[in-house]
């Protein structure tokens, strides 16, 4: 009975990862007439449900523009929230066509997990946030501070190696929630607070009088987050990959969601391309003409996108950084759309 | 001569009645109970005043968002504006009837069968074994009879906890009779089968059960055939709690005395009419307790859904927590929770008793 049952499931194994390698993901999802995208369970300003019960976030945003390259419709998203654990096996057992939720490319992740990152949609990395009090304006100033700390995390490897390299000393302050983390940091436990800088603005919001810390401007380590797609669809990947490099160039064009339509009927050869109104750059993509417009004109260019659920007239306030365009300092780049 | 009249009896002392009375009596009795009771209740009020402070005092109750909350205490705000949210999860606003109709008729046959002297007991009872459960899945999944449907990935909130509740007590019970029967039964194979299910079910953590069921479930399958998660979660919580419901069951079968088997059987009973006739209704009154235990911990097993991305009440005040205008209120979302999953447990319990009263005919010791 166990011997059948193990062959059966060997075989149902064998029978997954076979269909998965013939069945293309775009057809799936234009005949199914909606995407399934993978989401994180509640991040602030990644993804989280709004007031209405809508899913709303940076995350969230990159599903829309996949859906509006593939579909021409932003909306036409289901949501899987998945936690950490089941986030990959979500993606390889099919249940959504592509994971948008806070993971950090690696090496590690993108060889032996039958999956592939296509781009970064927010470059993150640990940071510092101290009290305004402490009158520090950079990390090289907190020779013997104590540090608040999360349990159990890269962040604690990666503390030690940075003060080891600058020849200071720390006393960590471990604690087992980011929440406990904060108290502490509030109760005055420690000097400096250390996590991935997109945490330490929402950290930073729990605090009794938020303005009284910042957030200093030292990244120790490179968390480059992005959507992921399973290996061995490559158009659909290519289509992932190009509504994040579309919503970038956008940015670098001057395209906005409110002047996409005027700039649609201007000369400039550049933005009739893009717009879909010369060319075929969706024909080789597999979708419309028009995907790049409709990626703007419903979901808006990067810019726009980090402005809305992080940006600095967010609650959570994050400065563009790393993740400004590469012309203004930052490392969002997109290869040229010809 | 005047005729012996008593006197009117005088009230009792007053150190001995009211509160004084009961004061005397149960806190200031001795020296020393007067210094515990002096020292615990000045615990209890320096513990209680700021908690009654902060939840009602200095509370804010109305607003739209966090701007409302200025005067220090809780910040119900962020409870009240998106109390419906607990409540129905994702559920379209406008679908929100069919929940609640659902419910409503849900309650009401459970009380039609609560209360005593009401008519026809036996016609709602079938109505609320069998009719309900195929108008509850017609009115809260939709997509027959005109009714938009809504997929169970947008159930969510308190709803979905007791979706999840109210399933799991409704298949856990009569399937953990049978089990428990069939581990008493006298015939190798069903007793093995159920032995060996039992044991595996009780053996392993309900959260394995739940990431098994959510996370590799859908590896072994292939990917065409995609089962709906919170039917899996459904399926893995009622075979778990039914293999403890099983063993609470065949404790009070045990209980029972040989006697009443034997007189079972010399009345040419069959087994099945032994059963449901004279075994079962005396043991399943014993164990009401136990039954109810197995309920109350169902209840709040259900939370753990929020592992597999279920949103129930306690996972869609996290996710909530989440929103970024709303950072920093947990206190306020986990009292909610809390305060919500108590009223339910200790309503179940107090039926529980109030069911022990009414059927205890000669077990009372």
């Amino acid at each position: 009975m166990k011997k059948i049952g193990s062959v059966a499931a060997a075989a149902a194994v064998a029978l997954t990862f076979s269909v998965q390698s013939h069945s293309a993901t775009l057809d799936t999802v234009k005949e199914r007439g909606y995407l399934q995208c993978g989401v994180s369970t509640g991040l602030p300003g990644f993804s989280n449900p709004d007031d209405k019960g809508n899913w709303q976030g940076l995350d969230v945003d990159v599903c829309r523009a996949v859906a509006a390259a593939a579909l021409g419709d932003a909306s036409k998203v289901k949501y899987v929230p998945l936690n950490a654990k089941e986030r990959f096996t979500a993606l390889q057992s099919g249940e959504i066509d592509m994971l948008s939720r806070n993971t950090t490319w690696t090496l590690t992740r993108d060889t032996t997990l039958g999956l592939n990152f296509t781009g970064v949609s927010y470059y993150d990395g640990q940071g510092f946030m101290v009290s305004k009090k402490l009158g520090v304006s950079s990390a090289l100033e907190l020779d013997g501070a104590t540090v608040c700390i999360q349990a159990g995390t890269t962040t604690e490897l990666n503390l030690a190696d940075y003060f080891r390299q600058n020849n200071m000393t720390y006393q960590p302050v471990v604690f087992d929630t980011s929440d406990q983390t904060v108290q502490g940091f509030e109760a005055g436990r420690c000097d400096v607070l250390t996590s991935d800088q997109s945490q330490l603005y929402a950290l930073r919001i729990k605090l009794a009088d938020p303005s009284s810390a910042m957030v200093l401007p030292e990244v120790i380590s490179k968390e480059p987050l992005g959507p992921s797609v399973r290996q061995g669809d490559d158009q659909w990947f290519n289509l992932v990959k190009w509504s994040l490099f579309a919503a970038v160039t956008a940015e670098e064009m001057g395209l906005t969601s409110a002047n996409v339509d005027q700039m649609k009927n201007s000369d400039n050869p550049d933005v009739k391309r893009f717009t879909g109104a010369e060319g075929d750059f969706g024909k080789a993509l597999g979708v419309n003409n028009d995907w790049a417009y409709q990626i703007v004109k419903q979901v808006g260019n990067y810019g726009e996108i980090f402005e809305r659920n992080v940006g600095a007239n967010t609650p959570l306030g994050i400065a563009r950084g790393l993740n400004a365009l590469w012309s203004k300092g930052g490392l969002q780049y997109a290869p040229p759309m010809r | 001569m005047e005729k012996f009249k008593p006197l009117p009896s005088l009230p009792a002392p007053v150190k001995t009645t009211g509160i004084i009375g009961w004061l005397r009596t149960n806190l200031f009795s001795s020296p020393l109970n007067s210094v515990m009771s002096l020292i615990l209740g000045y615990i209890v009020l320096s513990l209680l005043i700021p908690a009654i402070n902060w939840a009602f005092v200095k509370a804010d109750w109305f607003g739209t968002s966090r701007d409302a909350c200025t005067s220090g205490g809780a910040c119900w705000v962020f409870i009240t504006s998106r109390f419906s949210q607990f409540i129905y999860g994702f559920y379209p606003e406008t679908e929100y009837w069919r929940v609640d109709t659902t419910f409503v008729v849900l309650a009401a046959s459970l009380a039609w069968l609560m209360i005593n002297h009401l008519p026809w007991k036996k016609w709602v009872s079938i109505f609320a074994v069998f009719v309900f459960p195929f108008v509850a899945y017609v009115l809260l999944h939709g997509g027959h009879f005109g009714l938009m449907e809504v997929e169970t990935h947008r159930w969510g909130g308190f709803m979905l906890t007791l979706v999840i509740a109210v399933v799991g007590i409704a298949a856990a019970l009569p399937l953990g009779i049978l089990l428990a029967l069939g581990r008493r039964s006298q015939m190798p194979v069903i007793k093995s089968f159920c032995v060996v299910f039992i044991e595996v079910w009780r053996g392993v953590p309900l959260i394995t059960v739940l990431f098994m069921a959510s996370v590799m479930l859908p590896l072994f399958v292939p990917q065409d055939i995609t089962f709906d998660k919170l039917l899996r979660a459904l399926i893995g919580i009622t075979l778990f709690q039914s293999a403890y419901m099983a063993e609470v069951v065949r404790g009070g079968l045990q209980a029972i005395p040989k006697g009443q088997y034997e007189a079972a059987d010399a009345l040419g009973l069959s087994y099945w009419r032994s059963m449901s006739m004279i075994i079962l209704p005396q043991a399943l009154k014993m164990m009401i307790p136990g039954i109810v235990n197995t309920f109350i911990a169902l209840f709040k097993d259900t939370s753990l859904v929020l592992i597999i991305g279920l949103f129930d009440l306690l996972a869609i005040v996290q996710a909530a927590l989440t929103d970024p205008k709303w950072l920093g209120f947990s206190t306020e979302g986990y009292v909610f929770v809390a305060l919500m999953f108590w009223v339910f447990c200790f309503g179940m319990s107090r039926y529980s008793q109030h069911l022990e009263r009414k059927l205890h005919t000669g077990h009372k010791r």
